[in-house]
């Protein structure tokens, strides 16, 4: 069985660890901190701890501020209303002034589960991507969540960290070596590759094994920086195995396989599916269900890789 | 004149408590949701749909109609335990909140559940759309009216004062704003995580007529929405002080209990506690 975590779990013991290192760290939250795992930070180092109140925008500015006095802000909050309410102070205040504000954004996507669609943001990545400037990062689980922080809170200038509501499997080993902006191999095979963020990782893992059954031997590649995304490894990908699908807990518009059809689009076009979040809004009910409903499994992503396979012939 | 049929204050009391144990009953059945602000709010929200709204249950579209908005959407479950008492969809629908089939979502969405106004859930935001129906009846010459319930810290939204502002300019006296003031919201007590001091002020100096009162108190609630409906050339805005879990003792005013769902055991309790007396 494998361990299950949660990658704002991750964020949380991190931002403590990285307290005890940096002094210049400090931490903002909006009335969310016991969701966002920002409270441990509030316990340990009460005054670099910054409560906002249900003020998103505020956040954001106030964030971008700090940032421009010398401390290297965490913003956190949900997804939805880290990017959602606070396009313009992110986009503004943030970004065109590429002030140094980490944005930790919690319960992405639809495992949010049963507060429904009003709060699983699906469109955070697209929103972010588009930014001039902005890095994307979406962490697979725990210790690569760990792991991004730490790049995140390194780098100089604007980041996004999208984290997630649920306890979902470890796949990567204590050692594993995350390299901003560089896609990671998780499993190589030459019949075709599924680029894959987030939770859709470890279903493209499981999807490999699908289809394996069947003699059909897939590459993985975990795409964690969205921007900037690793055109090299996407391109060799597309020549070496001829045939991509993305997955990703996000809407299909915008997100990774936006992303990645951009690069071979422009570099070297193959069979192409998307996996991800039909352009519709999300609804109410368990992580899993969901993920079920929106055909976010390791079927529909081993179903797409044989439709893609079909294709090259 | 008021909206619907008249109720004696001890018989919206009585709908009040029934309203309660519907909340209780299916959080227990959804196992996550927001039972403190659902509430803190039924006694108000009581009054709105059995005294105040002037609503048609066969025709929840009738252009006439009054409109609440609940702008503090987390408390869904005290909404549609209302909508569901009125006859907008069967009572046992209310077991399927949150649930992967269900028409009740966790949070209000007006193109799922009948009778929903508003599709809210992302604070803030609900005032703005009550101003947008409140100054169509203006241009309309229409005599409905509108209604919005907010949190207390849902007020840090700056959004709410811009609408705030939108309001009184307007003046929109077809318009109140109830504050469903507990005193508590997530990461702990209001003024602790962002002090908000003299909210009736604040919407006096914006412009909006103002009245507070005692939001467990039938009489002065029926008292206040009168007194909204009386006031001509500003919006009235009804503080009412509140106790967060109102009803079940073990919820009240604790911090903890905004958004987690009872267990079988609390249910029972608490169902006994709201039962008590009165069977
Ligand atoms: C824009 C936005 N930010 C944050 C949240 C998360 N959230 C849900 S309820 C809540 C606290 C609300 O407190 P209050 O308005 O006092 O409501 P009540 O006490 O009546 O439940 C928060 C922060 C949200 N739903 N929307
Ligand atoms: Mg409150």
């Amino acid at each position: 069985m494998a361990i299950m975590k949660a990658t704002r779990d991750a964020y949380g013991e991190t931002l403590v660890e990285l307290g005890k290192e940096n002094p210049h760290i400090v931490v903002l939250d909006a009335d969310l901190s016991a969701s966002t795992k920002t409270n441990g930070f509030a316990k340990a180092f009460p005054k670099r701890f910054v409560q906002m109140g249900i003020a998103e925008q505020d956040l954001m500015g106030t964030a971008a501020g700090l940032a421009l006095a010398g401390k290297i802000p965490f913003a956190s909050t949900f997804a939805m209303f880290a990017t959602g309410r606070t396009y313009d102070q992110i986009r503004n205040s943030i970004a065109y002034a590429g002030v140094n504000v980490k944005i930790a954004a919690t319960h992405a996507g639809v495992t949010v589960g049963e507060d429904g669609g009003s709060h699983q943001m699906i469109e955070d990545i697209a929103l972010m991507r588009v930014i001039p400037g902005m890095t994307v990062i979406v962490p697979a689980d725990f210790i690569e969540a760990t792991a991004a922080v730490k790049a995140a809170s390194a780098f100089e200038g604007p980041v996004y960290l999208r984290l997630g509501r649920g306890a979902w499997p470890v796949i990567f080993p204590e050692n594993y070596n995350f390299q901003l902006g560089k896609a990671a191999l998780v499993q190589d095979g030459d019949a075709a590759t599924v680029i894959a963020c987030g939770v859709m990782v470890g279903k493209a893992q499981e999807a490999a094994k699908l289809l394996a059954d069947f003699g059909i031997k897939i590459r993985v590649l975990n795409m964690a920086t969205i921007k900037p995304v690793d055109k090299e490894a996407i391109l060799k990908a597309a020549k070496e195995t001829g045939a991509i699908v993305t997955a990703e807990e996000h809407n299909v518009i915008g997100g990774l396989g936006s992303a990645v059809s951009e690069v071979l689009g422009e570099g070297w076009p193959v069979p192409f599916e998307r996996v991800g979040i039909q352009d519709v809004f999300g609804r109410s009910g368990s992580p899993d269900e969901l993920l079920e409903h929106f055909g976010l499994t390791a079927k529909t992503v081993a179903d797409a890789v044989k439709r893609v396979i079909e294709r090259k012939k | 004149m008021a909206g619907c049929k008249q109720h004696t204050p001890e018989a919206l009391a009585e709908k009040a408590k029934v309203l309660r144990k519907h909340v209780i009953s299916m959080l227990g059945e959804a196992g996550s949701g927001h039972p403190g602000g659902s509430l803190s709010a039924a006694d108000i929200m009581a009054v709105l749909y059995w005294h105040e709204l002037r609503l048609d249950v066969e025709t929840p579209h009738w252009p006439g109609r009054d409109r609440f908005v609940l702008s503090k959407g987390h408390a869904a479950p005290i909404l549609y335990a209302c909508l569901a008492e009125k006859g907008y969809f069967p009572v046992e629908d209310l077991a399927s909140l949150r649930k992967i089939d269900s028409h009740l979502q966790g949070h209000p969405d007006m193109r799922q559940t009948p009778g929903v106004e508003a599709s809210t859930g992302s604070l803030g935001q609900g005032l703005s759309i009550a101003n947008g129906m409140a100054l169509a009846g203006k241009m309309d010459n229409a005599d409905y009216r509108v209604y919005a319930l907010l949190g207390d810290g849902e007020l840090q939204e700056g959004m709410v004062w811009e609408a705030a502002m939108t309001s009184a300019h307007y003046s929109l006296d077809n318009l109140a704003a109830i504050v469903d003031y507990n005193r508590l919201q997530i990461d702990g007590t209001v003024q602790d995580v962002m002090g908000l001091k003299g909210v009736a002020e604040r919407f006096r100096s914006f412009g909006w007529a103002v009245v507070e009162i005692d939001g467990h108190d039938i009489t002065q609630i029926l008292a206040a929405l009168d007194l909204a409906r009386g006031t001509k050339g500003r919006p009235t805005a009804v503080v009412a002080h509140t106790v967060k879990g109102k009803g079940v003792s073990f919820m009240e005013d604790q911090v903890g209990w905004h958004g987690q769902a009872p267990n079988a055991e609390q249910v029972q309790v608490a169902l006994g506690e709201l039962a008590g007396g009165k069977e």
